[in-house]
């Protein structure tokens, strides 16, 4: 094969003389001269070592441009809910049947559940479209795929931000709860942890499926029709769970949010139940997150690795 | 082609040796080899699905290839991915900016990627937003921006961590005449600081004023690799005459212009006559009584290169 031999020798002279600021020399004179990266080394060994919070700041960064929407959903919804549920619809159901709900107000029963729920309807939304966009929409994850950081550090760091988003969001519900005085016991605020560990117990075998979907038909849609609008009504949020034939209460069963929502319970008012029955919740939570994670990261490896 | 004994380590930054990618039966990438030195425009040139953009995700160490070696910077892209994508700057062929941010934002999230420290990566955002004539948008979100200056902007962010290695992968594709004049001035100014630019385009201007050094690519094979000038003056003559005498006769007239230059190829639409002399050529053509409804004398360009090699031409 010929080869100019001029061209190729001038190009390897070139790359010997080029240091590693040549790009900022490219800016011209007005480029402060001391401006300098760290060596490729240094950026894979941070990478590596931090990769999944650099991706998750991205995703806060995001976050942050709709950060009133999720003040005002943190805010907002717990004082229409607690004022339509607990205080409206508490004054006919705590005259009628006050022993149904373990001897304490009916605003206080379902507190720990509408918390719970907000943090799995948040779940619907920020393992849903986000990812699809992602990987189809805007591809905003094939940008960092192309830094050092790997598919499963990209899927960690958006696991990651949603956590601190529903921890933000559970502890300003809390805090709403709290000042409507629903939240009797000391240990009322374990169930921020609670509603955060059920948004991530339904989240991320959401975010594992929102990552397989390559084509667009409405499927989360349907996920929030028949999906999360099922678990929130049967679910023992606004009766317990055992006031439903068992041909529906098998739904709570399976539900995240029924785990949470007695776990929040035992939590928020000191809700007796069987302790056995109180490690089973965290551990089908737990379970059903873990289990979550495992398929997002085999699913974005797959995606991403061609 | 490069043989092994050429690929001394501290000069050549990439090196492919039988470079294969297949997906089931089909062979994107079918064993091809090459180098490039430091410094070096590189570019590969072919058609829409003749395995550029998959070599180019190899090299970028974000697809693992099916057999060959590659070597970037001496390490093995398949064995230490974040290791070789620190060390390079990446534009992609679609434009995944997040739109959702502002556009310095942009460049300070992609910094932090690679672990640089706000304390650089805020002056060296603004830098950069200047390199990419984008200074007066630093504020603005993405999907204001037009076509040409999203693409200024994935170049500088893929800038933001000083790579001296530059991967584009058809950088102007789908941007007006002027804008991409722009982009190539940039692309150049990089160059002319010893970036390593690989790029891969389908546009034969573009190849002829970047790259150095190409290889022509089709169906994921090499068809021949040298400067843009030399492939002209290997494959191709001096001048082209291009004729048309309407689409009835095209084809039909070729036998009657045998003899005339030193090859003639029918195209569907035209004619070419591949000379040395192209006016004397037209002369010649008069002379035998044929009247083409127009006729241009032209100098050989690589898509002559890529239509003598393949038979085909480039941009269908």
């Amino acid at each position: 094969m010929t080869r100019k031999p001029a061209a190729a020798g001038k190009a390897s002279v070139n790359g010997a003389v080029g240091a590693p600021g040549a790009v900022s020399e490219a800016l011209g004179p007005t480029a402060a001269p001391a401006l300098r990266a760290h060596s490729p080394e240094v950026s894979a060994v941070r990478a590596r070592r931090w990769g999944s919070l650099y991706f998750a700041e991205h995703v806060l960064r995001v976050m942050k441009s709709y950060g009133w929407t999720i003040v005002m959903y943190g805010v907002g919804q717990p004082v229409a809910y607690l004022f339509a549920m607990g205080v409206g619809l508490a004054t006919l159901v705590d005259t009628a049947s006050g022993a149904l709900f373990g001897g304490v107000s009916y605003l206080t029963f379902i507190a720990p559940a509408l918390l719970i729920s907000a943090a799995v309807m948040s779940a619907a939304n920020e393992f849903t479209f986000p990812i699809m966009d992602g990987f189809k929409w805007r591809r905003v994850y094939y940008g960092p795929h192309a830094s050092p950081l790997t598919p499963q550090q990209i899927a960690l760091g958006q696991v990651i931000a949603v956590t601190v988003r529903f921890l933000l969001q559970s502890a300003i519900y809390f805090g709403v709860v709290a000042l409507f005085g629903a939240s009797p016991s000391p240990w009322g605020w374990v169930s921020i942890l609670v509603a955060t560990l059920a948004g991530l117990s339904f989240g991320l075998p959401l975010m594992a499926y929102a990552a397989s979907i390559t084509q667009d038909k409405g499927q989360f849609a349907m996920v929030m029709r028949f999906i999360v609008m099922p678990l929130f009504l049967f679910s023992g949020t606004f009766f317990p769970l055992d006031t439903l034939p068992l041909t529906v209460r098998w739904i709570g069963w399976i539900s995240p949010i029924w785990h949470g929502t007695e776990l929040g319970r035992v939590f928020s008012y000191g809700y007796q139940e069987a302790p056995l029955l109180t490690v089973a919740h965290v551990v089908f939570l737990l379970a059903l997150a873990v289990l979550g994670w495992v398929l997002t990261k085999r699913q974005f490896i797959k995606r991403m690795a061609g | 082609m490069s043989s092994p004994a050429e690929t001394g380590p501290p000069q050549y930054v990439i090196t492919a040796e039988n470079l294969t990618k297949r997906y089931g039966d089909v062979a994107a990438v079918d064993g091809i080899s090459f180098s490039v030195p430091a410094g070096e425009a590189f570019g590969l040139l072919g058609p829409n699905g003749a395995g550029k953009s998959t070599t180019m995700k190899m090299i970028g160490a974000v697809s693992q290839r099916t057999s060959g070696s590659l070597s970037i910077m001496g390490l093995d892209p398949d064995l230490n991915g974040p290791e070789v994508r620190a060390h390079l700057g990446v534009v992609p062929q679609q434009d995944n900016l997040d739109e959702e941010l502002k556009v310095r934002d942009n460049l300070l999230v992609y910094g932090r990627y690679f672990g640089l420290p706000m304390s650089y990566l805020r002056p060296k955002a603004d830098e950069l937003l200047e390199f990419a004539q984008l200074t007066d948008k630093a504020k603005s979100k993405v999907d204001a921006l037009s076509g040409g200056m999203k693409r200024r902007l994935t170049i500088a962010r893929s800038l933001i961590n000083e790579p001296r290695i530059l991967l584009l992968d058809e950088p102007t594709t789908g941007l007006d005449p002027q804008a991409r004049h722009i982009l190539w001035d940039r692309l150049f100014r990089l160059k002319e600081q010893g970036v390593t630019l690989i790029l891969t385009t389908h546009y034969m201007d573009e190849a002829e004023q970047l790259c150095d050094r190409l290889i022509v690519v089709d169906k994921g094979r090499i068809m021949a690799e040298g400067s843009p000038a030399s492939l002209i003056r290997e494959y191709s003559t001096r001048e082209v005459l291009e004729l048309r005498f309407g689409s009835e006769r095209n084809a039909s007239i070729g036998a009657e212009l045998e003899g005339i230059g030193e090859r003639v190829e029918t195209l569907p639409d035209r004619v070419l006559i591949y000379a040395h002399d192209g006016e004397a050529a037209l002369e010649e053509v008069s002379v035998r009584g044929l009247r083409p409804v127009t006729s241009l004398v032209r100098r050989s360009s690589l898509e002559d290169v890529f239509l003598r090699l393949t038979g085909r031409s480039l941009v269908d």
